[in-house]
C-alpha cells in the first residue's frame, strides 16, 4: 500500500488531498460522510474579520464542466469562527487551514493574529479580497500590492503562513516571486476565475455584481499550467487546485511539482470527493509500482 | 415524473418535507451540480422512496430517462423538514396548502399529519389542472382546489379559498409568490405559518452557502437551517 503522507511546513499530512476554501464548510458538515482522518486538511471557509453577510441576488451559475459563484464571502467573522466553529473544526481528526482575507492591511493583520492566538495549524491568505485602499483592486493583482499585505501579515504569523493566489494576477511568476520575497512559507493557487453570464430574458448580468468565480474542470488545465509556472518560479512549497475531480486529475498536479492539492467544486458533485480522490491517488501509485510521493512530485518537469 | 428508488439506510429514514440530491450522471457530465428533490412518500416498511419532480432542464431530463433497474446516486435526506409529531402534538386544526410542483413534499407531510392524529385540510393552486390530487384523499379532511385558467375548481388564486382564522397552523410550499400571499395573510389574522422554500444549492450540506436566504434571523441556508422556515421570519 502506498506511503500518502506529505511533510509540510513541519507538519506531518496523512495525505496529499487537502479541502478547498468555500466548499467544506468548516468540517462537520461532511463528517458523518467520509472519513476526514485520511485528509492533508480542511481549509475552512474564508473569513474577514468582522464577518459579511455575502451578495445577494443569484449566487451559483452552472456552465459546461463549471460552475460560478457570487457568495461574496458570507462569514461569521474571525472571533464567532473562534468561539463556536474552531472547536468542532479540530475535532475532524486533520489539519485546521484557517482561510483569511481582507480588505484593508489592518483588518488581514488582526485576523491572522487572532487565528495564531487561537492555535490554527496554518493560516491561508487570501489575496482576492478589493483593497479599499487601492479602489477595489484586488490585493492580487499587482505583485507590489501583494508583497505589502504579506509582509505585514508576516511579522505578525506565528504558524506557517501560506498564500493563496489569484489568477486573475498579472503575472504568475512575477507574483510567486513577490509573496515568497515577502515571507510565504508556501503558495497555493488557483483561486476562482473571473467570468461573466448573461440572463437573456432579463436582458442582464445573471450576478449582482456582473462577474462571477468559476471553478470547476473547466478550468483545470489552466490552473494546472499556472501551478507549473509557480513551482519554476519560487523554492517554497506550492499547493494545487483548479477543478481536480479525479485521482489522476491530482496526479497531474503533482507531477508537474504541487506539494499537495487541494480539491474544491468536486466536494459539491460528490460529497465524498476528497477521500475518493485520495484513494484514486493510493491505487495508482500501487498500480505503477511507487511507494511515496516523493518519487513522482515534479517528475514530469 | 415520479421517480421511486429503494432506500436501505434505515437508521436515516426521510420524513415530510426533506429532500436528498439526486444524480443519475457522471462526476464529470453536465449538468455539474447534483439536483436537489423533494420526498414526496416514504414507505417504511417496503423502503420505497418516491421522488415527484417536473421536467424543466438537462438535470431533470436525464432523471426522467432512467429506465428500471438504472442505478442513481442519491444524497440524503438533507434539511429539517417539518417535525410532524410536534406540530400534530400542538394544533388541532391544520391547513396545508401547495402549488403546482410545490404539492410534491405535501403527500408525506398530509400521511405524517394523519398519522400522529390530525388529519389536515389541503388547499392546492395549479395552472390548468390539477395533478396526484387522489393520492391526498385518504390523509385529507377536505380538498379545495383552484386555477388560473378556471379549468378546474375554482377560478382564481388558492389563497380565495383559505380563510386561515379557521385554522391553529398553516404549513405550506408553492411559489414564491404563493406562499408570501398565505404568509401575508396568517400574519394578518395572527397564525403561525410555516413555510418550505426552494433555492438553487450546490452542495445540500449546508456548506457552500449558495442557497443564502437573508432573513429577519439574519443569513440562513435554505438546504440546512431549511427547507422549512417561520414564514414571518422569511417573509415581510
Amino acid at each position: 500500500m502506498a506511503d500518502l503522507h506529505v511533510d509540510f511546513l513541519g507538519k506531518r499530512l496523512a495525505g496529499p488531498v487537502i479541502a478547498a476554501s468555500g466548499t467544506f464548510g468548516f468540517g462537520p458538515e461532511y463528517a458523518g460522510i467520509e472519513d476526514l482522518r485520511v485528509l492533508g486538511g480542511i481549509s475552512g471557509k474564508g473569513l474577514t474579520l468582522n464577518g459579511q453577510p455575502g451578495n445577494e441576488g443569484e449566487r451559483l451559475y452552472e456552465t459546461p464542466s463549471g460552475l460560478m459563484n457570487s457568495i461574496g464571502l458570507q462569514n461569521p467573522g474571525v472571533q464567532h469562527f473562534i468561539d463556536h466553529e474552531l472547536p468542532a473544526m479540530r475535532r475532524c481528526g486533520t489539519t485546521v487551514w484557517a482561510n483569511l482575507g481582507g480588505h484593508t492591511i489592518e483588518e488581514n493583520v488582526e485576523g491572522v493574529q487572532m487565528l495564531c492566538a487561537a492555535g490554527v495549524d496554518f493560516i491561508e491568505l487570501n489575496i482576492s479580497c478589493p483593497n479599499v485602499k487601492q479602489g477595489g483592486l484586488a490585493f492580487g493583482i499587482r505583485a507590489a500590492d501583494a508583497g505589502e499585505v504579506v509582509s505585514a501579515v508576516r511579522k505578525v504569523c506565528t504558524v506557517p503562513l501560506i498564500v493563496k493566489l489569484s489568477p486573475q494576477a498579472e503575472s504568475i511568476p512575477e507574483m510567486c516571486k513577490a509573496v515568497e520575497a515577502a515571507g510565504a512559507d508556501a503558495i497555493s493557487l488557483c483561486n476562482t476565475f473571473q467570468a461573466c453570464a448573461i440572463d437573456l430574458e432579463k436582458r442582464r448580468p445573471v450576478f449582482n455584481n456582473t462577474f462571477a468565480g468559476l471553478s470547476g474542470p473547466a478550468v483545470r488545465p489552466i490552473a494546472l499550467r499556472m501551478v507549473w509556472q509557480a513551482v519554476g518560479a519560487v523554492s517554497i512549497p506550492v499547493v494545487g487546485l483548479g477543478g481536480i475531480l479525479t485521482g489522476k486529475d491530482a496526479l497531474e498536479f503533482i507531477m508537474a511539482g504541487a506539494a499537495a492539492v487541494q480539491v474544491g467544486t468536486a466536494n459539491f458533485l460528490d460529497p465524498k470527493a476528497c477521500t475518493r480522490i485520495t484513494n484514486e491517488i493510493g491505487q495508482w501509485m500501487d498500480a505503477h509500482g511507487v511507494k511515496t510521493l516523493d518519487e513522482i512530485r515534479g517528475c514530469a518537469r | 415524473m415520479r421517480l421511486t428508488v429503494q432506500w436501505q439506510d434505515r437508521s436515516r429514514e426521510p420524513h415530510a418535507g426533506q429532500f436528498y440530491m439526486l444524480r443519475a450522471w457522471a462526476a464529470d457530465a453536465t449538468p455539474i451540480l447534483s439536483r436537489p428533490i423533494s420526498v414526496d412518500d416514504f414507505d417504511n416498511q417496503t423502503g420505497a422512496l418516491t421522488f415527484l419532480y417536473q421536467v424543466k432542464g438537462e438535470g431533470t431530463h436525464k432523471l426522467a430517462a432512467l429506465k428500471k433497474d438504472d442505478t442513481l446516486t442519491v444524497t440524503g435526506p438533507c434539511g429539517n423538514g417539518f417535525d410532524t409529531a410536534a406540530l400534530a402534538g400542538q394544533y388541532k386544526r391544520i391547513a396545508v396548502v401547495g402549488g403546482g410542483i410545490g404539492t410534491a413534499p405535501l403527500l408525506l407531510l398530509c400521511k405524517e399529519l394523519c398519522r400522529a392524529g390530525v388529519r389536515p385540510d389541503l388547499f392546492v393552486g395549479f395552472r390548468d389542472t390539477t395533478y396526484g390530487m387522489d393520492r391526498f384523499v385518504p390523509w385529507c379532511r377536505d380538498i379545495y382546489a383552484a386555477t388560473d385558467s378556471g379549468k378546474e375548481g375554482h377560478h382564481g388564486l388558492v389563497t380565495d379559498l383559505l380563510d386561515v382564522s379557521k385554522y391553529d397552523i398553516v404549513l405550506t410550499c408553492g411559489p414564491m409568490v404563493m406562499m408570501r400571499g398565505v404568509a401575508k395573510l396568517c400574519a394578518a389574522a395572527g397564525v403561525p405559518c410555516l413555510a418550505s422554500l426552494e433555492k438553487k444549492m450546490a452542495c445540500g450540506l449546508g456548506a457552500c452557502l449558495g442557497c443564502t436566504c437573508h432573513t429577519k434571523i439574519g443569513p440562513v441556508t435554505v438546504c440546512k437551517d431549511g427547507p422549512v422556515f417561520n414564514a414571518q421570519e422569511v417573509f415581510d
